[in-house]
C-alpha cells in the first residue's frame, strides 16, 4: 500500500501493467462486431477543382460497401460555426468532402468503405479523378510579401497578439553601444504521435454513437459530431481511454472523425476510419516561421532593446496564430521593445499547435540573440541572463506568482559544470571531435482552464472520480489519483479515477500543460464538498461520537474521519456508509483558476538547459553528449511522471535542433518526406546523458495545489542552447533549423 | 485482383494454435490485430520504419508488417499478449514500469518484444550496443532513456530467458 501524503512520490504509472501487457486499448482497436473499414482518399494536386470521378473499377470489387466523394456525400450542417471545434482559429473551418475544391496537396476527398481493411485499401487506389489545376504557393520565405496581421477571433484570447511597442526603440537600437541582429528560420514539422489516427464508431440505431477516437479532448470531439451531424448531444459518446500521444495533434478533431462517422451514419453499421502514416501529414503541422531580431545593451550588458518580428504560415481559410514574438519582454526588462507577428496563408493544411507552440521557436532566436549579445559584450553568457534578470514580469510590470528561474541556472550550471567552460569558440577539443558548451532560457504560460469533476463515495469506502480529459501519456490518471488520495486521506489502491469519456464532467481538451491544474484543482474542491458531506452523515448518526465536534477538528486519515486531538478515536468511511444505510455518497463541482486574484499577476514556468555537443571536424556530425535541464513548474506531485514529460521533451528538442523537418516541395505544393523512414526523429543511440532538476518552487498564488504543469517547458531552451553549444564549438552560428552536418562544412 | 483465394495458414500465437484464412496479401501485423484481435501489437507505419509492430517468431524479433501471414505458416509467434506467464511478469515488463520506460505506451509492445529478442541475441554488451540495436524501435514519446535504463538492469540482472 502507498504511503501517504502521496503527492511528491514517484508512484509508478497506474496503467503501466496495461501499457506492458498490451490489453490498453487505442482508439482503432475496438474489434466490434460486423465492423466495416474505411480507407481515405487523398488530392494528388495542390490547389484547383476535382472535374471528374470514376469508381467504376472499384464498383466490380468484391467487398466495396460504399464510396462516399463530394457528389454523394450525406448533407451535413451547412455552416462554418457548426464545425468549428473548440481550437479552431479564426476563419473558414475545412470541411471535408464539402465541395469540388481542393485547397491542398494531400486534402482529403473520398471514402472507400469495404468488409475488410485490405479491399478497403486497394479500392482506395483504384478510384480516378480528374482535376483542374490552378496556381498555388506553398513556401514561406518565398512569399514574405504576402504577409498579414492575422485576423481576431475567439482563439486570440488564448494567443493574443504581441504588446504594443515600448519607449522607441529605433532611437534606442541605432545609439546603443553594442548591438546584435540576425535572422532565424524553422522547418515544418509533424506531431507524428506513433499511433496513427483513428475512429472506431459503434452504430447504436436511432441516431446514437459510441465512438473510439483518438483525441485529446473527448468533450470536443463530442460536441463536433453532435453539431456536423445534427445529433443530440447526448447520443454521441466519445470514448478515448489510452491516446497514443497527441502532441497537440489531437487538440482538434481529425478528418477520420468526420470520415467514420459519416459513413457509420449513412450505412447504419459499425465503422473504423485509420489513417496512414502518409495521411498523418494532411492535417496540421507546425508552421515553418521566419523571425527577426535586433538586440541592444548599454556597455554594462543591461539589455536596453529589444526587437522580435516573426512571420508564421497559416492556410489559405483559417488563420492560426502562435505566440511566437512575445516572449523577449516576458524575461529580460528592456525598456524600447518592438515586437511583432503577422502570417502568410498558404496552399497547406492549416498548422495546429504543436508541443510548446510558438515558444520553442520564438525562445530558439530570442535565446541565440542573447548568446550572440553575450560574445559581443565579451560576458559569459549565463552572466548576461543573470545582470538581466528580473523578479516581475517586464511586459506587464506585475509580479510573478512564483519563479525560480535563478535557482534553475545556478542548479543547472552547477550541475554541468558551466565553470569549465573556455568561452573561445573551437578551444574545447576531444580526440578529433570538437566540443561546444551553450546554455538557454525557457519559459512556457502557466494555464488553468474551468474542469468540473464528480466524486462517489462507495459503500465499500472506495473513491471513484469522474472526469473527461484524455491521458495522452502524460500521466493524468496517476497524479490525479495522487492529488486525490491526499485530499480525502485513501491510499492510491482505494482510488479510481475514471476518465477519458466524454459522458463524464466537463474538461478542456488536454493541452498547453494545463490538465493537471485544470482537473487537479477541481478535485481538491469536489473531494472537499464530499468531506463536508461525510461529516454531516456521521454527526447524523445515532450516538456519534463526532455530534458536538466543530467540523475543523475532525481529520481524515487512512480511510476514516477521526478526531483531531485525538486521531485514536476514529469512524471509518465503511462503517459510515454501512451506519447511515446509504450505497454511495456523490458530489459534483466546477472550478478555475481564480482570475480576480490572478489578474494582479503573471504566471509562468521557467526552465534553465545547459547543452554539451561533440561535432565531428571532418564530417561536421553533431551529437548531444550531454544536456542538464532545470525547470521550475512550481510543486511536483510525481516526480517520476514528470521527469519523464521534462525528458521526453528535451529529445523533442535535440530533435528540433537536429533532426526533425518536413520538407517540402515548392513546385509541387507536397511534403516530400511524409513517412517515418525519411522524417528523422531521434532514435534511442541519438540520445546520451540527459538529466533533470526540479527547482524548489513554492507557489501559493497559482492555484490550490501551487502546481504549474510540466508538458511543454523542458523543450523550449534546449534547440537554443544546442545551437549556442554549436557556436562555441565550431564558431559557426547557423539560425535556421534543423542544422544539419552539411551546414558546418 | 486475381489473387483473391484464401490460404489455410497455421500459427501458434502465445501457446494457442489457430488456423486461419487469409489472402495472401494479409499481413502477420493485421491479421494479429484484426483476425485474432490480438491488438497488443502495434501498428506505427505499416512500413517497417517504425518497429511497434515487433514480435516474436519463433523467438526471433521481426517486424509483423513486412510480414505476410502466409509466410509464417507452422510457425510460433510471441505476441506483447504472451510475455507475462500466467499474471507473472516478465523482469522486462516490470522493469519498464519501474523505470517509466514509456509514456503514451503506444510503441511499449514493440519495445519489450524487440528488448527480448535483443538480449537473446548476445550481440549487445554496453550500453551504447544496446541503444544502438534497439534503435529500430522509435519512441516518439521520447522515452529513451527510461526504455535503454530498463533493457539494462535487465540485461544484467540476468533475467532474460
Ligand atoms: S508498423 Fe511495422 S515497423 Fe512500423
Ligand atoms: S511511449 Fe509513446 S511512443 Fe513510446
Amino acid at each position: 500500500m502507498t504511503k501517504l501524503p502521496s503527492i511528491g512520490q514517484p508512484v509508478s504509472r497506474l496503467e503501466g501493467r496495461q501499457k506492458v501487457t498490451g490489453s490498453a486499448k487505442y482508439a482503432g482497436e475496438y474489434n466490434v462486431s460486423d465492423l466495416l473499414y474505411g480507407y481515405v482518399v487523398n488530392s494528388t494536386i495542390t490547389k484547383g477543382k476535382i472535374t471528374a470521378i470514376d469508381t467504376s473499377a472499384v464498383k466490380a470489387l468484391k467487398g466495396v460497401e460504399a464510396i462516399f466523394t463530394h457528389e454523394n456525400r450525406p448533407s451535413t450542417a451547412w455552416f462554418d460555426l457548426q464545425y468549428a471545434d473548440m481550437d479552431a482559429p479564426p476563419g473558414t473551418v475545412f470541411k471535408p468532402l464539402h465541395d469540388n475544391k481542393i485547397k491542398f496537396n494531400g486534402q482529403p476527398i473520398a471514402l472507400v468503405v469495404a468488409q475488410d481493411f485490405e479491399t478497403a485499401r486497394y479500392a482506395a487506389t483504384l478510384i480516378k479523378f480528374e482535376y483542374e489545376e490552378e496556381a498555388f504557393i506553398t513556401g514561406l520565405v518565398t512569399n514574405l510579401d504576402k504577409a498579414h496581421e492575422p485576423k481576431k477571433g475567439l482563439a486570440t484570447m488564448l494567443k493574443p497578439p504581441p504588446p504594443p511597442p515600448v519607449g522607441d526603440f529605433e532611437k534606442a537600437y541605432s545609439c546603443a553601444p553594442v548591438k546584435v541582429a540576425a535572422q532565424y528560420t524553422h522547418a515544418t514539422e509533424h506531431h507524428n504521435p506513433l499511433e496513427m489516427y483513428a475512429s472506431t464508431v459503434v452504430y447504436e440505431g436511432k441516431g446514437k454513437l459510441t465512438i473510439y477516437d483518438k483525441t485529446q479532448g473527448t468533450i470536443n470531439s463530442q460536441l463536433f459530431v453532435a453539431n456536423v451531424f445534427g445529433l443530440h448531444y447526448k447520443d454521441v459518446r466519445v470514448l478515448s481511454p489510452f491516446v497514443g500521444g497527441g502532441f497537440g495533434s489531437g487538440l482538434r478533431p481529425q478528418y477520420q472523425l468526420f470520415m467514420a462517422v459519416m459513413a457509420s451514419l449513412e450505412l447504419k453499421h459499425n465503422v473504423r476510419v485509420t489513417l496512414d502514416r502518409s495521411q498523418m501529414f494532411t492535417f496540421g503541422h507546425r508552421p515553418q516561421t521566419v523571425q527577426n531580431l535586433r538586440f541592444a545593451a548599454d556597455a554594462e550588458g543591461n539589455v536596453t532593446a529589444m526587437n522580435h518580428s516573426g512571420i508564421g504560415e497559416t492556410s489559405s481559410y483559417e488563420d492560426y496564430a502562435e505566440i511566437l514574438t512575445s516572449w523577449s519582454h516576458m524575461l529580460y526588462p528592456a525598456k524600447n521593445t518592438l515586437f511583432e507577428y503577422d502570417l502568410v496563408s498558404l496552399d497547406l493544411p492549416t498548422p495546429i499547435d504543436m508541443r510548446a507552440p510558438g515558444g520553442v521557436s520564438g525562445m530558439h532566436a530570442i535565446e541565440c540573440m542573447m548568446d550572440e549579445l553575450a560574445y559581443e559584450l565579451k560576458m559569459d553568457p549565463l552572466e548576461l541572463r543573470l545582470k538581466n534578470y528580473s523578479e516581475t514580469d517586464p511586459s506587464t510590470g506585475k509580479p510573478y506568482t512564483s519563479k525560480a528561474l535563478k535557482q534553475c541556472y545556478l542548479e543547472a550550471a552547477e550541475k554541468f559544470g558551466w565553470d569549465k567552460r573556455n568561452p573561445q569558440p573551437g578551444s574545447m577539443q576531444r580526440g578529433n571531435k570538437l566540443v561546444g558548451y551553450g546554455m538557454a532560457t525557457g519559459i512556457w504560460d502557466a494555464y488553468q482552464f474551468p474542469a468540473r469533476v464528480q466524486v462517489i463515495l462507495t459503500k465499500e469506502g472506495k473513491l471513484i472520480l469522474h472526469n473527461a480529459t484524455t491521458d495522452i501519456g502524460t500521466g493524468t490518471m496517476t497524479v490525479m489519483t495522487q492529488v486525490a488520495a491526499d485530499e480525502i486521506g485513501l491510499p492510491l489502491e482505494d482510488i479510481t479515477f475514471d476518465y477519458g469519456d466524454s459522458k463524464k464532467p466537463f474538461s478542456m481538451f488536454q493541452g498547453g500543460s494545463a490538465i493537471t491544474s485544470s482537473t487537479g484543482v477541481a478535485i481538491v474542491a469536489v473531494v472537499k464538498e464530499l468531506k463536508k458531506k461525510i461529516i454531516k452523515k456521521a454527526k447524523g448518526i445515532k450516538g456519534s461520537p463526532f455530534s458536538d465536534i466543530k467540523d475543523e477538528d475532525i481529520i481524515f486519515k487512512d480511510g476514516a474521519i477521526a478526531l483531531r486531538s485525538n486521531p485514536e478515536l476514529a469512524l471509518s468511511f465503511k462503517d459510515i456508509m454501512t451506519l447511515i444505510k446509504e450505497t454511495e455518497l456523490k458530489a459534483k463541482k466546477m472550478a478555475g483558476p481564480d482570475v480576480l486574484k490572478l489578474k494582479n499577476y503573471s504566471k509562468a514556468t521557467h526552465s534553465a538547459s545547459f547543452v554539451e555537443v561533440e561535432v565531428d571536424k571532418e564530417l561536421g556530425t553533431i551529437t548531444v553528449t550531454r544536456a542538464v535541464t532545470a525547470v521550475a513548474a512550481g510543486r511536483i506531485i510525481n516526480p517520476k511522471t514528470a521527469r519523464s514529460q521534462v525528458l521526453g521533451s528535451m529529445i523533442w528538442g535535440i530533435s528540433k535542433a537536429l533532426h526533425e523537418e518536413t520538407i517540402l516541395d515548392e513546385n509541387l505544393g507536397k511534403y516530400m518526406n511524409a513517412n517515418l523512414g525519411e522524417y528523422h526523429i531521434p532514435v534511442h543511440a541519438d540520445i546520451h546523458d540527459l538529466d533533470v532538476i526540479f527547482a524548489d518552487e513554492k507557489d501559493e498564488l497559482i492555484n490550490e495545489l501551487g502546481i504549474k504543469g510540466v508538458g511543454e517547458i523542458g523543450l523550449v531552451a534546449i534547440p537554443a542552447a544546442i545551437a549556442n553549444a554549436i557556436y562555441h564549438a565550431t564558431g559557426k552560428r547557423i539560425n535556421s533549423l534543423p542544422i544539419h552536418f552539411d551546414a558546418l562544412l | 485482383m486475381e489473387t483473391n483465394t484464401t490460404h489455410t495458414t497455421s500459427l501458434r500465437v502465445n501457446g494457442a494454435d489457430y488456423r486461419l484464412d487469409v489472402l495472401p496479401w494479409v499481413s502477420l501485423l493485421d491479421a494479429l490485430r484484426e483476425k485474432l484481435n490480438l491488438t497488443g501489437t502495434k501498428k506505427g507505419c505499416d512500413h517497417g520504419q517504425c518497429g511497434a509492430c515487433t514480435v516474436l517468431a519463433d523467438g526471433k524479433r521481426v517486424l509483423s508488417c513486412l510480414t505476410l501471414a502466409v509466410m509464417k505458416d507452422g510457425s510460433e509467434i510471441t505476441t506483447i499478449e504472451g510475455i507475462a506467464q500466467n499474471e507473472q511478469l516478465h523482469p522486462l515488463q516490470k522493469a519498464f514500469i519501474e523505470h517509466d520506460a514509456f509514456q503514451c505506451g503506444y510503441c511499449t509492445p514493440g519495445q519489450i518484444c524487440s528488448g527480448i529478442g535483443m538480449l537473446k541475441e548476445g550481440r549487445a554488451h554496453t550500453r551504447e550496443e544496446v541503444a544502438e540495436l534497439m534503435s529500430g524501435n522509435l519512441c516518439r514519446c521520447g522515452a529513451s532513456k527510461g526504455i535503454i535504463d530498463a533493457l539494462m538492469e535487465v540485461k544484467e540482472g540476468g533475467g532474460y530467458e
